[in-house]
């Protein structure tokens, strides 16, 4: 099959970006997204032209690297990250608009690339659990609730890949907070930090210049790993709860 | 005696660039470079410190779900009043009146309007000033928009909320022009008899296609607002209390939006008459 793209090119951050449009024939429909762009690198290469910039690794869904907004949805018009989109989604003859993610916070580095740094300091934040090292211990000496170690799990998917920002029109980023918060907050070892993790991740959330969440849902919908809206309601209840507490 | 000292030299920002080990010593200096390293930005990312919840855009939208909330049930009582319509004139007066001596004596005459007024400003100052902030953060967090964007999961009330909340803000000021502050008859009746006053009004087509717009408007505001209240308050934390909490804001802005729109329907149709 053939398809046309329409594609953002940006040199660098400093530089303005603009739409180029490119045709690449012979897409076989068992072709990834990501592979269908390596055919067109190649031949981009072949003619001396600077290859289109963009993120993968390990191409199999799990890592969160790869992310592109694919004819106005984020990793395209299937729930899954755009490594593991395929071109049989397509039809012969589609015009294909990829761009970046759009947001202030995810400042676009080259092409299609943009920096995700700023999740990476929402994490810094209290993404996490304080615990000295040592030896492991017994892992039966904590029980958690079957219900809440599924419900940690399920939300612990989330691979970070700022889809959720990506789809939403405030540019918030309060699913990934949302999952962050709902996967520690379910277990035990995630007790002692609860209060000071959700006030110091939302703060800095909000310094790095993402929105505030209007509950629209766009969000859960581009979420290649299905986290449900109900993070961001429990992310809202433990920050009032924190508030409650004097934080 | 031979000495060896360390010295960062900058880049052309003066950031610390280049790791210098100058040995000193009676043969003369020499001087080796040690180490080097990436520049960061200028203005790099930075860490926030001494977080405060109270300083959060979720503490905005907890004060817009109370101030909301606080309305909803303004509009079930408004609604109330305004279905009295249907029990004649004598009725609906007394209504009014009734509203002014509520709580006397221990309140004075139209205290617990006043008190209701009180609240009421107090909540559309709140609301409206949270709603300004997350509408300017929203802006400056998408300042290049996409060439192409679908809106997929969202309903399409969901995306009315700012456009709307405004057409409502102008329709309620011009709704106390026409009914407290000014007390407007098109008409050209009197306007001390609220009854007689409603009738005059919404005997005028215009009007009543004005009031209409304004309750569909108040109706998508509602629907999604109501759900997004109940999910700000964090009170949706399992599916089925989403469901729930949706099914109820639908149910909510259907009866608000019928039950206002009836009224002034039924005065057009000539049911509701002097």
């Amino acid at each position: 099959m053939k398809v046309t793209l329409k594609i953002w090119r940006q040199p660098d951050a400093a530089s303005d970006g603009a739409m180029h449009t490119y045709e690449v024939d012979d897409v076989s429909e068992d072709m990834s997204f990501l592979e269908m762009l390596d055919v067109l690198n190649e031949q981009l290469n072949a003619r001396d032209e600077e290859p289109i910039a963009f993120d993968s690794d390990c191409r199999e869904g799990i890592c969160g690297m790869c992310g592109l907004m694919i004819n106005g949805e984020p990793h395209g018009p299937e729930v899954t990250t755009t490594c593991q989109l395929h071109m049989r989604s397509f039809k012969d003859g589609d015009e294909i608009v990829i761009e970046p993610w759009r947001a202030d916070a995810f400042p676009v580095v080259k092409d299609l690339c943009v920096d995700r740094g700023a999740f990476d300091r929402i994490i810094q934040q209290g993404g996490y659990i304080s615990v000295n090292t040592g030896a492991a211990p017994e892992a039966h000496s904590i029980q958690v609730p079957k219900e809440a170690a599924d419900r940690a799990f399920d939300v612990a998917t989330c691979i970070g890949c700022g889809a959720c920002v990506a789809a939403c029109p405030n540019g918030s980023a309060s699913l990934f907070m949302g999952a962050k918060i709902t996967h520690l907050g379910e277990l035990p070892q995630g007790q002692a930090e609860r209060d000071t993790r959700v006030v110091s991740m939302v703060a800095q959330h909000d310094h790095e210049g993402f929105g505030g969440c209007t509950n629209i849902g766009e969000c859960t919908a581009a979420c290649p790993k299905e986290i449900p809206l109900d993070v961001i309601s429990q992310l809202n209840k433990d920050l009032r709860t924190a508030l409650q507490h004097g934080h | 005696m031979a000495r060896i000292t360390l010295e960062w030299e900058g880049d052309a920002r003066g950031i610390p660039h280049v790791l210098h080990a100058i040995g000193t010593g009676p043969g003369g200096d020499s001087v080796a470079t040690v180490a080097t390293q990436t520049p960061s930005p200028v203005t790099g990312p930075t860490l926030v410190a001494g977080a405060r919840a109270a300083r959060t855009t979720i503490y905005l939208k907890l004060l817009m779900a109370l101030s909301g909330l606080f309305f909803v049930g303004f509009v079930l009582t408004h609604m109330y009043g305004n279905l009295k319509a249907f029990a004649g004139h004598d009725a609906f007066n007394a209504y009014a009146e009734h509203i002014r001596t509520l709580g006397t004596p221990f309140l004075p005459y139209s205290g617990a309007l006043w008190i209701m007024r009180v609240l009421l400003i107090a909540s559309l100052v709140v609301h409206v000033a949270c709603a300004a902030a997350l509408w300017r953060r929203a802006k400056q967090a998408r300042t290049v928009r996409y060439q192409v964007k679908k809106h997929t999961g969202a309903i399409f009330a969901s995306r009315l909320m700012r456009w709307g909340g405004v057409t409502i803000l102008l329709f309620v000021i011009w709704h106390l022009l026409n009914f407290t502050i000014g007390k407007v008859n098109v008409q050209g009746g009197p306007t001390n008899d609220p009854y007689n006053l409603l009738v005059d009004t919404f005997d005028t087509w215009w009007l009543t296609l004005i009031y209409l717009v304004a309750m569909a408007m108040l109706g998508a505001h509602l629907h999604h607002g109501t759900w997004s209240a109940f999910q700000t308050l964090g009170l949706t934390g399992t599916a089925r209390a989403r469901t729930r909490a949706k099914r109820l804001a639908f149910v909510l802005a259907f009866v608000v939006t019928v039950g206002f729109s009836i009224v002034p329907i039924f005065v057009l149709a000539g049911v509701i008459s002097k």
